[in-house]
């Protein structure tokens, strides 16, 4: 720590952040634009300068950006002197220029950064009286908004999107007061990080498209701290709502995890939520059509069907550990299914005992920090988006150390840049096709999964000869793995990642060995493992059965009722077989908040909750449980899926049916069932949490016509609605002071509007939330140094004459669920593919865009060929999560041919 | 598509480089000195050859003078607008130059001979007022000095 | 009185080929270099008070003394000539381009060895059609001679020498804009800490500098600091290309020595005034610097002495505004010039450039008011040194400033009268 003064008093710093940052990290209110807490500092805008004086006995003082200053013990800095005070006035007069009149009109009016700087700046009057200049706007996709005339050209957006999010397709045009941001060309911006530009950029060249089709100002929205569910990384968020309908979806800072930035199928695939497919209220099927039936007649059909004989359930990996286990509770722990592929049930089980033994699965901070990565068989893009953005900070760790240590402070972002030019640190990926990170990659490997599993075994044996040696391993291949084995060795923090991406377990052990074998040999690794959706591993960690022993009692006859949690099972195993399930299955009973292909065969359908609508767990893959809260009470009979079973439970007269009055009760009633989940009770305070006796507010104070916005319908005001399960209101009366961040609807101090206001709610800028990120690891102990190797190397991958190994590849719009429901994400994801490789694709005689016939097992589908490069001869691909054979546990051997 | 004369002459200029893309403006000067100007699709084909993306090679193109991003006539005329060709007399020469073409500054003469163009200093301030006329220095100028120096160019 | 830097130069301005300038003798000090330690040079070069004649006028051999030497720096090294004489007024650099490249290569050949540097580009202003057709020929004569390229003169050493033409940026002529543009960027500037030694061109050390600076290094490393100190008539030493344009009878490019004054630049070497017009004012080294008046004609034009009297030397060439040229048309032709040259990146810059040239323009049109007097001045301290991110928007104030201060009556004359009073008599 090293003291400085400013305007006369004395503040403990640390002297490796920049002046700016020293101060704000003391809640003094210095403007800036250009500076930007993960982008670091490039002294643009100007708009930081301060006074910094020689000694007391100089009274002029020097003006000087504090961005790009490094801050001196003792160091004499004014804020508040008036000639800087009037420079800073001045460089927004600047800004203003050229910026049109469009606050009423403009997204960002309300949360705007220009507005606060300006407002904070003091200067008020236009002196200004020539033309400004203005440009013509380009589409560039259904995500973000385009807006130039607003522009303060403050080189944010290209910074974020260029240098940090690696984005090639975008960037500056022209010069002086005519610098344009922009693309080529009009069309969608390729990177999967575009949407970060609406939070990115200071005023509304950028905003948020999807949240235009429904606009409403952030003073009138109501917001929640939730979590977002459509990738298993657990990214922070807030959702937010007006007139019951989900208006948008903003970042939610959490420094272990998403930080400052969201990837776009998180920010941009709520729209599910707003979908004409929800399902809104119960209905029954009486003979071959539905009726729609109220809340009671429901219950009473459920609870004689509960009564009537054996009744099953099967689990949901995208709902919480409640509603998972009120099921598993109404129907008995010998009859809880999960709701996941036989495959993927396997991976679970692997992943979560190496997870048991160690190494403890690390944070997306962590990774971002390591000196040195290896993924093994993921597109971490496409599964794990976020973790993606990491990687590319990943690689920029030994430059930053190296620049440091020739005196360019790591906040200097150009001038570290510069050093490093296009150099970057060791990462290796091994994967059986192209990745979106391969331009940072040090290596590729494009192999088959077993391939790239012994790839990995070798590696670890390399590190620790006592694990399994990998036999015939090609000369090339034992080559590269030396090669990545000696940089794992020589970086202090290196890391290991792998996951779901290939479907094969040897992959995930082979990471896990080489993980261990870094353990022992005392090294700090961060290993990470993906999984498919938001509660995956939480699902897991409650014991569930496998679905396929669920699918063979149903041949017997034996299951009267059937209960599916938020699950589509056609998505799980093959149409064929769910067919079969569903209809030996007995009575089957879904909640869900969308229509599926389940929904549409079942006997009663009960309407859950989606996220945003929903409170609950989920345990990231991280082994992080979080709890997300509703944003608005759910309409008609909408209730929680956990309430439902709960209301269940009542009418069969089980205690759970009392006690479990509120949210509260069924996580202590978790949290008793299974100790490795006990920490559960501490990701957020309980219902009871009050500030000062008051319940803390999910909306602004600003919040306008709550008492007349339903004037409409009912002249008089509504009682506001209640929330039992959580210390919040749904109104903006409440405590305004600041919440725990796990409790935190939204960023917002008095003259910080937008999402800048996150500096004050941090103990260090760019540091934990105060009082620390939400959530609460469960996995921490066990170091992995400890744990045995998993001796099972498998043989090298064999082509098969006239069969490929398919091989799933996920996409980050169109493989998940619930996202690729929003008309934008559609509109972005994929049409099915089956992909095989050039000289496959050759010898098979068809280009791109042949239609081809797949035959996986028993189902087939023609889908046209995409060509994938690098995919591995013998190796063919399909998308996960999408298309006629969407059910199918890949990898899998089929047959490919073309049709004629 | 670079022509194969194009593509020879911007690897002369990338080899000077340690990095491939740093020959971006030379490449640039290379294909306008062939075509006269550079279209969206010469930024294009020179991004692919440099292994870089349009908008990179266009950030690029749109911030330097000499780079045209728009067709030229056969010929194109730059006449220094900076301070000492302005008190030499520069306006005059501008405004027999419009007359004379027939166009305003940025335009190309309806027959496709000659695009003018102001420019910064030439670094002939002795000799002023100046032009460069395809890259050629023009000094001490005066109209039936214009007049003649135009003829030579068809 | 000795004139190293054109001795060689032909009067008929026909290039001095290889052949010539070794006839002359040339390339006995690259010769005599290679046989010395490249500190030894650093120190001659020191001793010799040659101070960079770009503009800055930074002292060379200390700029040359930050560069990391040894076996641990990093490599390779750069040495890179700053050809981008854009700075409205100035021609000086052309003179030696055109007439004597290979005085600049056998400078950088010596310089490159001082700084231990095995790489180099002479980057030059893209319009200087004619200088780069020389220095390519120049650089080809040379390196088929063994002074450039592997083992050059046979010492063991590399310098690889390479000529880039610009795109045509006055950017570019910032040493850290040069460096942005030479790796085929955008010329915006870079900040400094860390400076060009540390990291330069692809992030390597490396020296910019200017032209008529490693001009003279040959001439120091022949003849001695000593001999150097003694070409000039005040503290800083050597020779200086002066210049004259405007109005006076004989504008042109003269090498005196350091410290002629103005009054003997524009009376004896320039001529004098045109018949009819008076001397109202100059600026004394290029658009960037202030004006200086009839009052300042005895200033000997050095560093230190022109910035005593509230300007700068810059590159010595200076711009003469005559009694019948509007000073005001002659401002907003020069804030025209910097606001179109603005390369975009910080704000004072290109919104304050801007409106200053809009108000100039509308004060010149006769639309002006008092008021606007004083929003040039507040635009006037918004670009001061410091406050923006180079020294762009810093130089373009001083013609502005010492406009407003010199002739402000004829500011107030245009918005009194809603016209320009100049614009009949020219």
């Amino acid at each position: 720590m090293t003291r400085i003064f400013v305007d006369k008093k004395p503040y403990e710093i640390n002297p490796k952040q920049n002046l700016l940052e020293a101060c704000l990290g003391h809640g003094l209110d210095l403007p800036y634009f250009c500076w930007h807490p993960a982008l670091g500092s490039v002294g643009a805008c100007r708009q930081c300068a301060v006074k910094v004086y020689r000694d007391e006995k100089d009274a002029r003082g020097r003006i000087m950006m504090a961005c790009m200053t490094v801050p001196t013990p003792d160091m004499i800095v004014s804020i508040d002197d008036p000639e800087v005070r009037d420079f800073r006035a001045g460089v927004i007069e600047g800004l203003m220029m050229n910026h049109p009149h469009d606050c009423p009109v403009c997204d960002e009016g309300g949360q705007c950064h220009l507005q606060d700087m300006t407002v904070m700046s003091g200067h008020n009057y236009r002196h200004y009286e020539f033309e400004k200049r203005t440009f013509r706007n380009q589409y560039l996709g259904p995500l973000l908004n385009h807006e130039m005339n607003r522009c303060i050209q403050c080189y944010r957006c290209t910074r974020f999107y260029n240098e940090y999010a690696g984005g090639e397709d975008f960037g500056p045009l022209k010069l002086r007061n005519l610098v344009y941001f922009g693309r080529a060309e009009d069309g969608v911006l390729e990177n999967e990080f575009s949407g970060n530009l609406d939070e990115v950029c200071p005023t509304g060249v950028f905003t948020d498209k999807t949240a235009k089709q429904h606009y409403t100002r952030k003073w009138d929205l109501t917001f929640a701290p939730s979590v977002c569910p459509h990738c298993a990384l657990g990214c922070n968020i807030s959702p937010a709502e007006r007139y019951g309908t989900l208006r948008r979806v903003v970042n939610r800072y959490n420094s272990q995890i998403n930080g400052y930035f969201l990837c776009d199928r998180g920010r941009f695939g709520y729209e599910h939520v707003n979908s004409q497919q929800r399902i809104r209220s119960a209905r029954a099927r009486q003979d071959a059509k539905f009726a729609e039936i109220p809340k009671a007649d429901a219950l009473d059909r459920f609870s004689s069907l509960a009564a009537a004989g054996k009744m099953i359930g099967i689990g949901s990996p995208r709902a919480s550990l409640e509603a998972n286990f009120a099921l598993r509770s109404l129907v008995g722990a010998e009859n809880f299914y999960a709701g996941v592929s036989d495959g993927e049930y396997g991976l679970l089980g692997e992943m979560l005992g190496i997870l048991r033994q160690g190494p403890a699965p690390a944070t997306l901070r962590q990774l971002e920090h390591a000196d040195a990565a290896f993924v093994l068989g993921e597109d971490v893009t496409s599964v794990a988006p976020r973790m993606a953005l990491t990687l590319r900070q990943t690689v920029r760790q030994v430059f930053l150390e190296k620049a440091e240590k020739m005196g360019v402070p790591r906040w200097q972002d150009h001038a570290v840049r510069e050093l490093a030019q296009k150099d970057h640190g060791p990462l290796f990926i091994a994967s059986p096709y192209a990745t979106r990170l391969d331009d940072v990659a040090s290596a590729t490997y494009r192999a088959a999964p077993d391939d790239i599993a012994r790839l990995g075994f070798a590696v670890a044996h390399i590190l620790d000869a006592s694990s399994p040696d990998v036999p015939s391993l090609p000369a090339d291949v034992r080559a590269q793995a030396e090669s990545i084995a000696a940089k794992l060795q020589a970086a202090a923090r290196p890391a290991v990642v792998s996951g779901v991406s290939t479907g094969n377990a040897a992959v995930i052990r082979a990471a896990a060995d080489v993980a261990r074998a870094l353990a022992k040999a005392g090294k700090p690794v961060a290993f990470l493992l993906t999984m498919e959706e938001a509660n995956s591993l939480g699902l897991a960690m409650l014991g569930p059965k496998p679905l396929g022993q669920a699918l063979e009692a149903a041949k017997g006859g034996q299951i009267q009722t059937t209960v599916i949690l938020e699950n589509d099972l056609y998505r799980r195993a093959p149409a064929a077989a769910i067919d079969a399930f569903l209809g030996a299955a007995g009575h089957v009973v879904v909640l869900d908040s969308l229509e599926t292909r389940t929904t549409e065969k079942a006997e009663l359908v009960l309407p859950a909750t989606p996220f945003a609508e929903a409170d609950g767990t989920l345990v990231s893959s991280e082994g992080r449980a979080q709890r997300f809260f509703r944003v608005y009470p759910p309409a008609g009979d909408i209730q929680d899926s956990w309430r439902w079973l709960r209301d269940i439970l009542g009418l069969l007269t089980r205690p759970e049916g009392l006690s479990w009055q509120n949210l509260d009760n069924v996580v202590e009633a978790v949290a008793r069932a299974f100790p490795a989940l006990e920490r559960i009770r501490d990701a957020a305070p309980g219902s009871g949490f009050r500030i000062a006796g008051a319940k803390i507010p999910r909306a602004p104070h600003r919040f306008s016509g709550r008492t007349s916005m339903l004037a409409n319908i009912q002249v008089s005001e509504p009682k506001p609605p209640e929330d039992p399960d959580s210390p919040l209101s749904f109104t903006m009366e409440g405590a305004p002071v600041e919440p725990p961040a796990a409790l935190q609807p939204f960023f917002w101090t008095g003259g910080w509007n937008s999402i800048q206001s996150l500096n004050k709610f941090q103990e260090e800028i760019a540091g934990p939330l105060r009082g620390g990120d939400p959530g609460v690891r469960l996995f921490e102990t066990a170091a992995g140094s400890a744990a045995g190797y998993l001796n099972t190397v498998p043989a090298a991958f064999a082509p098969r004459q006239g069969e490929w190994l398919v091989v799933p590849r996920h996409h980050i719009f169109g493989s998940e669920e619930l996202s690729a429901r929003a008309p934008a994400i559609a509109e972005l994801s994929p049409k099915p593919y089956v992909a095989l490789g050039a000289e496959d694709a050759a010898a098979l005689g068809a280009a791109e865009g042949s239609p081809v016939e797949v035959k996986l097992d028993g189902a087939a589908a023609r889908l046209p060929l995409r060509i994938e490069p690098g995919l591995p001869r013998g190796v063919a691909a399909l998308p996960a999560g999408l298309g006629p054979l969407d059910g199918f546990t890949l990898p899998i051997w089929g047959r490919i041919e073309v049709t004629r | 598509m670079l022509t194969p004369e194009e593509q020879r002459e911007i690897e002369v200029e990338a080899a000077h480089y340690p990095v491939r893309r740093a020959a971006c403006i030379d490449a640039l000067r290379v294909v306008q000195k062939h075509r006269g100007w550079v279209s969206d699709e010469a930024v294009r084909d020179i991004a692919e050859f440099l292994e870089t993306s349009a908008e990179d090679i266009d950030s690029v193109a749109t911030f330097y003078n000499l780079i045209h991003r728009k067709p030229v006539g056969r010929h194109v005329i730059m006449v220094c607008d900076s301070v000492s060709c302005w008190v030499m007399g520069y306006d005059k020469m501008r405004e027999h130059l419009k007359t004379r073409l027939g166009v305003e500054m940025g335009q190309t003469t309806g027959d496709g001979r000659f695009t003018l163009l102001p420019v910064v200093c030439l670094g002939a301030c002795d000799r002023a007022p100046t032009m460069i006329v395809d890259g050629q220095l023009h000094a001490n100028l005066d109209p039936p000095k214009i007049d003649e120096i135009l003829e030579r160019y068809k | 009185m000795e004139t190293p830097l054109t001795a060689k130069i032909r009067p008929d301005g026909e290039v001095i080929d290889l052949a010539a300038y070794e006839r002359a003798g040339g390339y006995q000090a690259a010769r005599k270099a290679m046989q010395m330690a490249p500190a030894e040079i650093v120190d001659q070069v020191k001793k010799s008070g040659l101070r960079g004649r770009g503009g800055a006028g930074f002292p060379t051999g200390q700029k040359w003394s930050f560069v990391p030497s040894g076996p641990d720096a990093p490599r390779p090294k750069y040495l890179v000539a700053n050809g981008d004489e854009m700075e409205p007024g100035t021609f000086k650099d052309r003179v030696l381009l055109e007439g004597d490249p290979h005085e600049l290569i056998e400078g950088m050949i010596i310089a490159a060895r001082a700084i231990d540097a095995e790489r180099g580009y002479v980057f030059l202003r893209g319009e200087y059609t004619d200088a780069g057709e020389r220095i390519e020929r120049a650089l080809h004569e040379a390196a088929s001679k063994g002074y450039l390229g592997k083992d050059i003169f046979g010492s063991g050493a590399d310098f690889d020498l390479r000529l880039h033409m610009s795109g045509g940026r006055y950017m570019c002529g910032e040493e850290t804009g040069l460096l942005n543009a030479l790796e085929g960027k955008r010329a915006n500037p870079r900040a400094k800490p860390p400076f060009p030694q540390v990291s330069g061109l692809f992030g390597k050390p490396t020296i910019v500098q200017n032209i008529e600076t490693l001009c003279n290094i040959p001439h120091i490393v022949e003849k001695g600091p000593e001999w150097f100190q003694k070409l000039s008539l005040t503290g800083d030493a050597g020779t200086k290309l002066y210049g004259a344009s405007g109005k006076v009878k004989k504008p042109g490019c003269w090498e005196l020595p350091m410290g002629t004054t103005m009054r003997e630049l524009l009376e004896k070497h320039a001529g004098g005034m045109q018949d009819g017009l008076k001397f109202r004012g100059a600026l004394p080294g290029g658009a960037s610097t202030d004006f200086l008046t009839a009052d300042h004609l005895d200033v000997p034009m050095d560093f230190t002495e022109v910035a005593k009297v509230g300007s700068r030397l810059g590159t010595g060439t200076m711009i003469v505004l005559d009694d019948k040229t509007c000073p005001v048309g002659m401002v907003y032709n020069l804030e025209h010039f910097f606001a179109q040259e603005s390369c975009g990146w910080c704000t004072p810059c290109w919104s304050g450039l801007h409106w200053a040239e809009e108000i100039l323009a509308s004060i010149e049109a006769g639309r002006g008011s008092m008021e606007d007097l004083a929003k040039l001045e507040h635009i006037c301290k918004m670009v001061g040194p410091g406050n923006t991110f180079c020294a762009l928007a810093p130089g373009a104030a001083e013609p502005l400033q010492s406009g407003l201060k010199y002739f402000r009556e004829d500011f107030e004359r245009h918005i009194r009268e809603k016209r320009c009073p100049w614009r009949d008599g020219r």
